[in-house]
């Protein structure tokens, strides 16, 4: 299976704070991953551990500070901007909060006809019957009535659907969602992920699907990648990962959702504390502040990710054999 | 053994684009050291019912009906002076967002202490209870001299639920308190929340939009949906007996770990309160909606020993 | 395009209408010039200092020339210049601070920086100095007025430019992959016309007395070209002697042109931050 995205080796440092009181924050730490093609990679972690960043420098929305992003096998690490434009049409980002994506003063209509009169050459009738088609696909009937309308005049899960058919409009092939469905009410959410779902089906496409919710990537993801502050810690099959979490992060993930531990039956693993200031993170392993298992090394010297079968990493000194 | 009546409250806001009914004919009793969680989704009146029950509704919101009563008394029919005495010592609040609790202006200590003290505890005494509870809730004494945007989301709660323990409240009512946090520190909080209930035999009210915590960590439910109490049970015979359609629908969206079949959603979308539709407000979303639910708003019905359920078809569903 | 309903919307608004009636009737002064002054400004058609009468509505000046006349041939000037001033300052002020404001880095630190040292230096005396550089003209005088303004539009809309860089709507719009000039003037632009609608009625009021004070030292006009600063320069001498009107209009039209802009511009003020809510 060949490699739809490749992000290789990528730091992304960001420098906050205005004039003599700069801090550089790197947001994501050496991390490198595959989304093959077809597949949905399932990205987790709690806020601040660097999904969301890594996510859109697979996008090259944000230039990687080091390391290299790959598209179908194309260094577009260093690209200008003006020849990532024409490549934009083939991937694509489905942000959290629906109500701050679509420009305010546009209606849906101007707003998902924009991109195609931008990409393609094609009158505004031919337009306009494409966007009809792409809200039909989302489910917003009547399109004609959904066209006119502005974005506060739609519910939350209404303009989600906008937003994904404005996505899916370019026929794109790689689609990284960014917690597409948090802001969204439960009864909602399951409409949306199956929209995506479908879409990935009908147009082969491959997903970075991100989000803090391990159990709902246990059903649509085929591989996980664990998050925490800026690394990947642990990567493997959806079954791999939910069945036997190695890392003790994960591990406490799955024990701090409601339900669910008792579900898998697994050990229960507590963390003190709460996770570090990305600007001044722990030395040694991230986690041996609250990790329960933290042994002498762990506190000076950071694990390196290994990889206990193939396929199957984790960036933890527990499983390190000499 | 019981702290708290509540008998058919009814909430109204008297808005300029009509008549909103957020709660309509709730009622509940809550027993000392019982969690109780309130679960719906946005829109079902959880919220509002929380305020309402410190007679804390904003404008233009108004208590139409209904009691709520605290050791004996009718606390909706207090006067300001007497229900402030009430607040923050013997019922109190905690809220999703710590920034309607906390000052951005003054440190932490400053403002905990002039709670206490405005709550009659001795001057000389008070710091000493700021620094026992925050140690209580798992914040070092470094906090005390921090303002509140120096604090995570984390701290800011923990702040929020130190300040609403400190008096020995009887009732803590915690709305939504952990779902702008991350879900390990949401695991502590609410391994903080049962601490404080058996240590202090203090009640909890819960409430949430999510079914999963609710059935992990309350002794009682209560299901709203569109200002109702839909479906009300002990934890156990929820879970193995779920009648009302609507919490079935919440329980199937839950996910279920690994399986491939995603969760069914609901259709349709959540009610207009200035328009309710008529009968049973669920009856559009619902599966089993006959033609009866479209006309007649259903009764409570108790379906066995404090097990209620608001449904027509309750007694033919499985 | 507003709508006839928002057009009406705004001019319920009191001050709007006040102010706009006011500015109104100078441009009219300016464009009907010809038809509606009774004489040459610049001929000499009556005894000098003859106080205001009959015939010399508001009296002559030393020379024995209409000063009604003058005002109203005087308020081209005014107008000329300061609108010159205003839209040269504040489409280059605009499009500088979008285009700083979005692109960002180098080009922007140099640009604000320079923008700030304008700005910090006093209005009037950066005006006179650049005036007196360009040598006095009307076109240089709008001119300087301009350049003096530039950081006031620069600033503004390069603030708001920042904030609505933000929103998950340019981002999604970077990720659809528009080009970046429509990004600026279609996604971003409409966002900030509101706060320019204020900016650019205040900035008029105070263009207004910076142009008098130009003319006030005779950077703008030559004589014998009727100007309302300059007359009112001519006029100080004579007050003292008694002749009080050949001061007092032009400056009572300076100052009521000024009103006029700025009762506009709290009218503009008040209704955006209503619209606001």
């Amino acid at each position: 299976m060949s490699a739809i995205v490749e992000l290789v080796d990528v730091v992304m440092d960001f420098e906050i704070g205005v004039f003599g009181r700069k801090r550089r924050v790197r947001a994501v730490d050496h991390v490198s991953l595959k989304v093959n093609r077809g597949e949905i990679y399932g990205l987790v972690g709690e806020s601040g551990s660097g999904k969301s960043t890594l996510g859109r420098v697979s996008l090259r929305l944000y230039k990687p500070t080091m390391g290299r992003v790959l598209f179908e096998n194309r260094d577009i690490t260093k690209l200008p901007e003006s020849a990532l434009r024409s490549l934009r049409r083939e991937m694509q980002l489905i942000p959290q909060d629906p109500y701050g994506a679509i420009n305010p003063i546009q209606t849906i209509g101007e707003a998902l006809a924009e991109p195609l009169l931008i990409h393609f050459k094609i009158s505004k009738d031919e337009a306009l019957e494409r966007v009809y088609k792409a809200l039909e696909e989302v489910g917003l009937v009547p399109p004609e009535d959904f066209m006119s309308r502005r974005p506060r005049e739609l519910s939350g899960g209404q303009l989600q659907r906008a937003v994904i058919a404005r996505a899916m409009i370019l026929r794109p092939k790689y689609i990284v969602a960014d917690e597409p469905t948090s802001n969204l009410d439960a009864s909602i959410r399951t409409s949306i992920i199956k929209l995506l779902l479908d879409f990935k089906e009908k147009y082969n496409q491959s997903l970075l699907f991100i989000t803090h919710d391990i159990a709902l990537l246990s059903l649509v993801a085929n591989r996980i990648g664990v998050m925490y502050l800026a690394q990947l810690v642990e990567e493997g099959r959806v079954d791999q990962v939910v069945k036997e979490p190695l890392h003790p992060y994960t591990k406490a993930l799955l024990s701090a959702i409601p339900l669910i531990s008792s579900q898998l039956g697994l050990e229960k693993v507590h963390l003190k504390g709460e996770i570090g200031d990305p600007a001044n993170p722990p030395k040694g392993c991230r986690l041996h502040p609250r990790c329960p298992f933290t042994r002498e090394e762990c506190k000076t010297r950071e694990p390196p990710l290994i990889e206990v079968e193939k396929g199957r990493l984790v960036k933890c000194w527990l499983y390190y054999m000499v | 053994m019981e702290i708290l009546l509540v008998n058919d409250l009814w909430v109204r806001y008297f808005t300029l684009s009509g008549v909103v009914s957020a709660v309509s004919g709730v009622s509940f009793k809550l027993r000392r050291g019982e969690m109780l969680a309130i679960v719906g989704e946005s829109g079902s009146g959880k919220s509002t019912l929380g305020l309402a029950l410190l007679n804390m509704v904003p404008k233009p919101g108004r208590i139409i009906r209904g009691e709520v009563i605290f050791d004996g008394v009718d606390i909706l029919k207090l006067d300001l002076h007497e229900i402030r005495k009430i607040r923050g010592s013997r019922i109190s609040m905690v809220f999703q967002d710590p920034f309607t609790t906390l000052d951005p202006l003054r440190r932490i200590v400053d403002q905990f202490e002039e709670f206490l003290i405005e709550h009659g505890v001795d001057r000389a005494k008070a710091r000493t209870i700021v620094r026992e509870y925050l140690e209580a809730v798992g914040l070092s004494e470094r906090i005390m001299y921090s303002y509140p945007h120096q604090l995570s989301g984390g701290q800011k709660q923990r702040v929020s639920i130190a300040m609403a323990i400190a008096l020995n409240p009887e009732v803590i009512i915690a709305d939504e308190p952990t779902t702008a946090l991350d879900v390990v520190v949401q695991k502590q909080i609410m391994d903080l929340i049962d601490n404080i209930k058996e240590k202090y035999k203090s009640s909890i009210i819960l409430i949430t939009h999510d079914l999963a915590l609710a059935l992990e960590r309350a002794d009682t439910i209560m299901v709203m949906y569109g200002g109702y109490a839909m479906e009300y049970a002990e934890k156990k015979e929820l879970f193995n007996n779920m009648k009302h359609p609507y919490t079935k629908a919440l329980f199937e969206a839950l996910p279920r770990i690994l399986q491939r079949d995603l969760p069914r959603s609901l259709p349709g979308y959540p009610p207009d309160l200035r328009n309710p539709p008529p009968g049973c407000i669920f009856h559009p979303r619902c599966e089993f909606a006959i033609e009866k639910c479209k006309r007649e708003p259903p009764p409570l019905i108790e379906v066995s020993r404090n097990h209620f359920v608001r449904c027509h078809r309750v007694g033919e569903l499985l | 395009m507003p709508s006839v309903l928002e057009v009406i919307a705004v001019l319920k608004n009191k001050y709007i209408l006040s102010g706009l009636i006011i500015v109104l009737i100078f441009v009219f002064m300016a464009i009907l010039a010809d038809i509606i002054s009774p004489y040459s400004p610049v001929e000499a058609v009556g005894p000098p200092l003859h106080p205001p009468s009959r015939l010399y509505l508001m009296g002559t000046d030393n020379l024995g020339r209409d000063v009604f006349s003058r005002v109203i041939y005087g308020s081209r000037i005014m107008l000329m210049i300061t609108a010159m001033a205003v839209v040269m300052s504040g489409a280059i002020g605009t499009v500088l601070g979008l285009i700083s404001g979005y692109l960002g880095g180098l080009l922007d630190r140099v640009l604000s920086f320079i923008m700030d040292s304008i700005y910090a230096f006093p209005s009037l005396i950066l005006a006179i100095a650049l005036s007196v550089a360009l040598g006095p003209s009307p076109i240089n005088a709008a001119i300087a007025i301009a350049v003096v303004y530039v950081p006031t539009y620069f600033r503004m809309v390069r603030g708001q430019v920042l904030s609505i860089k933000n929103e998950t709507y340019i981002e999604m719009a970077r990720a659809l992959g528009l080009p970046s000039t429509r990004i600026v003037l279609r996604h971003i632009l409409p966002h900030v016309t509101r706060t320019l609608m204020v900016v650019f009625s205040m900035n008029s009021a105070d263009a207004i007395l910076t142009e008098a004070a130009l003319s006030f030292i005779g950077l703008t006009v030559q004589p014998p070209t009727p100007d309302w600063g300059f007359d009112l320069y001519k006029g100080r001498g004579f007050v003292l002697a008694g002749m009080w009107w050949i001061m007092l209009f032009p400056g009572l039209s300076i100052t009521l042109l000024a009103v006029g802009f700025a009762l506009i511009s709290e009218g503009v003020s008040t209704l955006i931050s209503s619209q606001k809510r």
